[in-house]
């Protein structure tokens, strides 16, 4: 009786461990930070000498509309390590209806990652003195020499991201 | 040489107040706000002199389409519930371009308020000058004013857009509430996540 206990005690673990973890391993093509400080240690544990940060949502008309041009620069600068990560202000609640499907429909290649700390006057500054919290907006960071950038507001074409991305290169 | 390091401090210091970063917004706590005249969702002009025997104004930026101003609609219906009857009403302004958002256009915004029953005026900033003016950036924006036009709150509603159960900070709750004490509010200035403001395209 008490091996039956501790063998379905185990097994009890087990699913209650490993379940969340199996489901969220095939479903995520995007992980979901709930707290601000999930998406710094992304940030710095990146490794690409330029990285390029973008802030959008699904529901932002001028951030969905000058997606195309980060997955292209993506495409262009992949080899000379640019990387782009795309931070989707999406509703958590609507990851699976909204942002999943927008995803999958445009076949994107850029990292996407899902911001859903709550606390906004909290970490908006964090990102930058500047910044009250309308979309889009854009960081650039070229570690080794050192530099940063801040970009509000929509970049108008192709040539306008990369002319801006260009002076952190 | 002393003298010279005093003049560089000086200069320095200069300088940094030069360079102090350009304010998010217009209008800074303390500031006076200019009062508008605009065309509300009822077909009548409103400016907020219209408004007699008040303590107070919650300038609202927001619009039908924004998913945040959508989110917080009932949460504003609610602030003038409970704040009107006190003196502090909702003045809600849709400040976006009809021309870049069909969705805001006039016809749209009376039949929101229709359908939703606004109990606040819903005003459209047709010529896009009142929410330059007070320096809003995006919807929904608030912006609480005394009785005599002097800003004391701008920034978002709470610290919770998706989930009201979840909100910890009341932020306009709690400087309407500091306001209706003849005080002011411990936090004066936040940032929110929100759509931004559709400015229609002037040619060049």
């Amino acid at each position: 009786m008490m091996r039956f206990n501790l063998y379905s005690d185990f097994l009890a673990c087990f699913f209650i461990l490993c379940t969340p973890v199996m489901v969220e391993a095939q479903k995520a093509d995007f992980a979901v930070y709930d707290s601000f400080a999930q998406l710094e240690a992304r940030i710095s544990s990146e490794r690409a000498p330029v990285l390029v940060v973008n802030f959008w949502a699904t529901w932002c008309k001028p951030c969905v509309e000058e997606l195309p041009y980060f997955e292209a620069l993506q495409r262009k600068y992949k080899s000379r390590k640019v990387k782009v990560i795309l931070v989707s202000l999406d509703f958590k609640s609507q990851q699976d209806k909204r942002l999943r499907p927008f995803l999958e429909e445009r076949k994107m290649i850029s990292e996407v990652v899902l911001l859903a700390d709550q606390d906004a006057d909290e970490w908006i500054p964090r990102i930058n003195e500047n910044w009250d919290g309308a979309i889009p907006v854009t960081l650039v960071f070229n570690r080794r020499k050192h530099k940063k950038g801040f970009h509000k507001d929509q970049f108008d074409n192709y040539c306008d991201l990369e002319c801006y991305i260009k002076q952190f290169l | 040489m002393k003298r010279l390091a005093s003049i560089l401090v000086l200069l320095s210091g200069v300088f940094l107040l030069s360079m102090r970063p350009p304010s998010p917004s217009s209008y800074l706590i303390g500031d006076k706000a200019e009062d508008f005249n605009l065309q509300s969702t009822d077909g009548v002009m409103v400016s907020l002199a219209s408004y007699p025997d008040v303590k107070g104004y919650l300038v609202v930026f927001t619009c039908n389409h924004c998913p945040y101003s959508q989110l917080y609609e009932q949460r504003i219906i609610n602030l003038h519930k409970k704040f009107a009857p006190l003196g502090v009403p909702v003045v809600a302004i849709n400040p976006n371009s009809p021309e870049i958002v069909p969705e805001d256009s006039f016809d749209n915004m009376k039949k929101r308020a229709e359908e939703k029953r606004y109990p606040f005026n819903y005003l459209q900033d047709r010529e896009q000058a009142v929410y330059q003016k007070f320096g809003a950036t995006r919807t929904p924006h608030v912006f609480l004013l005394d009785k005599d036009l002097y800003v004391r709150y701008i920034g978002a509603i709470d610290d919770n857009a998706e989930a009201p159960n979840l909100v910890k900070k009341r932020y306009v709750e709690d400087a309407v509430a500091a306001l209706l004490n003849d005080d002011y509010p411990d936090v004066e200035f936040t940032r929110a996540i929100g759509c931004t403001i559709k400015k229609k395209m002037v040619a060049k």
